[in-house]
C-alpha cells in the first residue's frame, strides 16, 4: 500500500506539487490522469527519488516507510519501480551486464542469493519473448539506437525481471503505435496481483482501454482534484480538462 | 662590457650536470652522442613552465633532485624484482624483464623467444657498436625533445629487438619493467624494436615500481616497423605511487603498414607519456590511445606529436581521462599535416570526466595543416558523470557508487574494447575495476 500526505514540492523556486495526497492499495491499478505540466512526472520522480527536487512538506510510505528517507536504490530494493516517461540511453552498458547488475543489486539488498548468469539469460529470455523483444537488442547497449516503442517494451522487461511492490509508468502509451500498445498492455497485466500496485500515469483514456483501472485520480495544478472509477476516464476523454483548469487560467481562457 | 646572464640552476640541474660529468667515462657507446644531446639542457636547465610543451607539467619543479642512477641489478633485487611483477601476469607472452632499466637475462626468456626473434641487451649494442643503433632516433620531432635527450644523455640499458620480416609471433612480445629499491634512483632505458616488412607483432610494455620511493624513470621505447607491417602495443604505467616517471614512445611508420597504441595509466606521482609518431610510407594508418585513472595528488600528462610527413595516411587519437582527488591530467596533442601530405584523414579526440571538484585537466588539442586537401578534427569534453543516468541506474537497484563504476567503465571502454587479445583486454579491464572498488 503507498500513501501520499500532503506532498508538497518545488523545484528552482517554482511550486510543483501543492499538497498532493494519494493512497494506492495492494492489488490495485490506479490511474493518474491530468493535462501537460500538471506535475505528473514530477510525482513519479520524487516517489523515485530524483534529487532536483525539493520536498517541503509531506510523506510519501510504502507500507508504513517513508520513501523519502531513502536512497532511490533503497526504494528499488524497497519494492519501487518508475517506468520513465523518457527512457535514458547508456551507451557503453550492455543490456545484459544492465540487467545483471540491477538485478542483483537488489537482491543484495534484500539479502537474497545473487543469480547466476544463465539464470538470468534465462529469465530475461523468457520475459523477453512475452514482450516481442528481439534478442539482438539484448546485446547492444542498454537502449542505445533503440526506437521509442522499443525502449518502452525494455522498461516492462526490467518491470517483469525485478517484480516490484508498486509500479509507475510515466506515459508509457507515448509513442507506441497499437501493436506496441497492446503488447505492452499485455505485459503489463500479466504482472498484475493481489500485492502489487500501480499508478498508470498517462494523457489519454486510450491505454486505460487495454489496462483497465480500478480508480481514476484527476491531477491539476499539483494536486489530486477528483477521484473516481474507470468511467471517470471516459468522462475526460469526453470533455477534456477544461473543468480541472485552475480558475484564473480557465477564466482568462473564458474571456 | 657583456652583460653576464647568470643562470640560477636548482638542485636537480646542478646534481644533473655532475652525475653525468662523473659518470660518462663509464657509460657505453659514443659519449659525444651523448654530450651532444645534454648540450640544450646545460644551456637551458630542466624544461619548465615557461617553456609551451611543459606548460602542464614542469619538470623542474617537479624534480627536486637529481636521484642517483640504478646499478645492474644483483640477485636480492632480481628475486624482489620478480615477485612484484604482475602486470600482464595472465597473458601468455614471451617475456624480457628489465629490473631498473637493466635487461635482466636471468628474468628474461631470450632463449624462448618465438624462432626469428632477436633481442640484445642495448648495453652490449652499444658497446659493440651495432649497426642496427643507426635506426635509433628515427622520428625528427622527438629528437629535440628535452626528455628524451635526457634518455639519450644518461643511457644504461635496454634492448635492441628485431622481428624480422613476415614473421607473425603467435604470442605477445612483453617487455617487463619492474623497478626496486629503498631508497629515490633514477634509469634511463631504451628498447628499439625494428619490425621488418611484412611482420606483425602484439608488443606488451609494463611498468611496476615500489611504493612510497621518490624514483625517476625515464624510459624510451622506438619502433621502426617496415611496410605492410602490422603492430600493436599495450603500454601500462602502474609505478609506484611516489614515482616521476618520464616516458617517450617513437614511430616511423612505413607505407600500408599500421599501429595501434593504447597507454594505460594508474601508476606514479607524476607521469609524462610522449609519444611522436611519423608516417613516413604512403597508405598507413595508426591509432594513438589513452586511458588514464588518476586520484589523490597525481598529475599525468600525455604528450603526443602525430606527424604526417607522408599523403593518404590516417590517425585516430583516443583519450579517456578520470580524474578524482585532487589529481590533475594534462592532455597535448599535435597532428601536424606536411604540405604535400594530401589526403590526410586525421581525428584527435580527449574526454576527461571528472569526480571531484578539487581534480583538472588542461587539454590543448592543435592540428598544424599545411596540405589543402584534407579531412583533420579534434575535440575535448570534461565534465561530470550525467546524473540523469546514474539516477535511472539507481532507480533500477544501483547503489550509487556502482552506479558510477557502471558509467566509469563504459566511459574508458572503447580503447579497450579495441583490443584484440583478449588476456590483454581482460588484465586491464580487471585493473580498471580494481581502480574503481578501490576509489571508495
Ligand atoms: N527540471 C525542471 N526545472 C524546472 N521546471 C520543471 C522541471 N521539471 C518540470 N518542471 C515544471 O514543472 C511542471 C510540471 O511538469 P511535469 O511534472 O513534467 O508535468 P507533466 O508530467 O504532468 O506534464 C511544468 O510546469 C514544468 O515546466
Ligand atoms: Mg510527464
Amino acid at each position: 500500500m503507498i500513501e501520499i500526505n500532503n506532498l508538497v514540492v518545488q523545484i528552482e523556486d517554482n511550486r510543483i506539487l501543492n499538497g498532493l495526497n494519494l493512497k494506492v492499495a495492494d492489488g490495485e491499478v490506479a490511474a493518474i490522469m491530468g493535462p501537460n505540466g500538471s506535475g505528473k512526472s514530477t510525482l513519479s520522480y520524487v516517489i523515485a527519488g530524483r534529487q532536483d527536487y525539493e520536498v517541503l512538506d509531506g510523506e510519501i510510505l510504502l507500507d508504513g516507510r517513508n520513501l523519502l528517507e531513502m536512497e532511490p536504490d533503497q526504494r528499488a530494493a524497497a519494492g519501487v519501480f518508475l517506468a520513465f516517461q523518457y527512457p535514458l540511453e547508456i551507451p557503453g552498458v550492455g543490456t545484459m551486464t544492465f540487467l545483471k547488475a540491477a538485478l542483483n543489486a537488489q537482491r543484495r539488498a534484500r539479502g537474497e542469493p545473487e543469480l547466476t548468469t544463465p539464470e538470468l539469460i534465462k529469465r530475461v529470455n523468457a520475459a523477453g519473448a512475452k514482450l516481442e523483444i528481439n534478442r539482438d537488442f539484448l546485446k547492444r547497449a542498454l537502449n542505445v539506437g533503440f526506437s521509442g516503442g522499443e525502449k518502452k517494451r525494455m522498461e516492462i522487461l526490467q518491470m517483469a525481471l525485478l517484480e516490484p511492490k508498486f509500479c509507475i509508468l510515466d506515459e508509457t502509451d507515448s509513442g507506441l503505435d497499437i501493436d506496441a500498445l497492446r503488447i505492452v498492455s499485455e505485459g503489463v497485466n500479466a504482472l498484475r496481483s493481489a500485492d502489487r500496485s500501480f499508478l498508470v500515469i498517462t494523457h489519454y483514456q486510450r491505454l486505460l482501454n487495454h489496462i483497465v483501472p480500478d480508480t481514476v485520480h484527476v491531477m491539476a495544478d499539483g494536486r489530486i482534484v477528483k477521484t473516481g472509477g474507470k468511467e471517470l476516464a471516459l468522462e475526460l476523454e469526453k470533455n477534456g480538462y477544461a473543468d480541472y483548469r485552475q480558475p484564473a487560467a480557465a477564466s482568462a481562457e473564458a474571456a | 662590457m657583456a652583460a653576464q646572464v647568470s643562470v640560477i640552476r636548482t638542485a636537480a640541474e646542478t646534481g644533473l650536470s655532475e652525475l653525468f660529468d662523473r659518470l660518462k667515462g663509464g657509460l657505453p657507446g659514443d659519449v659525444a652522442v651523448r654530450e651532444q644531446a645534454l648540450s640544450g639542457f646545460r644551456e637551458r636547465g630542466l624544461p619548465h613552465r615557461r617553456v609551451e610543451e611543459f606548460k602542464y607539467f614542469d619538470l623542474r619543479a617537479l624534480m627536486r633532485e637529481a636521484a642517483p642512477p640504478a646499478g645492474r641489478p644483483g640477485p636480492t633485487e632480481l628475486a624482489l624484482a620478480f615477485n612484484q611483477a604482475s602486470a600482464f601476469a595472465d597473458v601468455p607472452a614471451a617475456r624480457l624483464t628489465f629490473v631498473n632499466g637493466h635487461l635482466a637475462g636471468e628474468l628474461s626468456e631470450i632463449s624462448a623467444l618465438p624462432a626469428g626473434i632477436e633481442a640484445i641487451s642495448l648495453a652490449d649494442a652499444l658497446a659493440s657498436g651495432d649497426p642496427r643503433l643507426a635506426e635509433l632516433g628515427a622520428v625528427a620531432t622527438a629528437a629535440t625533445n628535452p626528455v628524451y635527450q635526457l634518455n639519450t644523455a644518461f643511457l644504461r640499458d635496454g634492448a635492441v629487438i628485431r622481428i624480422p620480416a613476415g614473421l607473425a609471433p603467435a604470442q605477445p612480445l612483453a617487455l617487463r619493467f619492474v623497478n626496486t629499491g629503498a631508497s629515490a634512483f633514477s634509469t634511463a632505458s631504451r628498447v628499439l624494436v625494428l619490425v621488418e616488412e611484412g611482420a606483425s607483432v602484439t608488443v606488451l610494455e609494463s611498468h611496476e615500481g615500489p611504493d612510497g620511493i621518490g624514483y625517476q624513470p625515464n624510459g624510451v621505447v622506438e619502433f621502426v616497423v617496415g611496410d605492410r607491417a602490422q603492430v600493436k602495443h599495450v603500454r601500462l604505467n602502474a609505478e609506484g605511487s611516489d614515482a616521476l616517471a618520464l616516458s617517450t614512445l617513437t614511430v616511423k611508420l612505413g607505407a600500408e603498414a599500421s599501429f595501434d597504441t593504447l597507454n594505460t595509466v594508474t601508476g606514479s606521482q607524476s607521469a609524462r607519456h610522449q609519444v611522436f609518431l611519423m608516417f613516413a610510407g604512403e597508405n598507413s594508418r595508426a591509432a594513438v590511445d589513452g586511458v588514464t585513472l588518476l586520484k589523490g595528488s597525481q598529475h599525468a600528462d600525455s604528450t603526443l606529436v602525430v606527424d604526417h610527413a607522408v599523403p593518404h595516411c590516417t590517425s585516430r587519437e583516443t583519450f579517456k581521462t578520470i580524474l578524482d582527488g585532487d589529481a590533475k591530467g594534462v592532455f597535448q596533442g599535435k597532428i601536424i599535416v606536411r604540405p604535400h601530405a594530401q589526403k590526410t584523414d586525421g581525428g584527435m579526440k580527449s574526454d576527461t570526466l571528472l569526480l571531484s571538484d578539487g581534480a583538472s585537466m588542461n587539454n590543448k588539442p592543435e592540428l598544424e595543416i599545411f596540405a589543402d586537401d584534407v579531412v583533420c578534427g579534434h575535440g575535448a569534453t570534461c565534465g561530470a558523470l550525467d546524473e540523469d543516468l546514474l539516477f535511472y541506474l539507481r532507480s533500477r537497484g544501483l547503489p550509487a557508487r556502482e552506479a558510477e563504476s557502471l558509467l566509469l567503465q563504459a566511459f574508458v571502454g572503447p580503447p579497450l574494447e579495441a583490443l584484440e587479445n583478449d588476456a590483454v583486454r581482460d588484465g586491464l579491464v580487471a585493473r580498471v575495476e580494481g581502480w574503481l572498488a578501490n576509489r571508495a
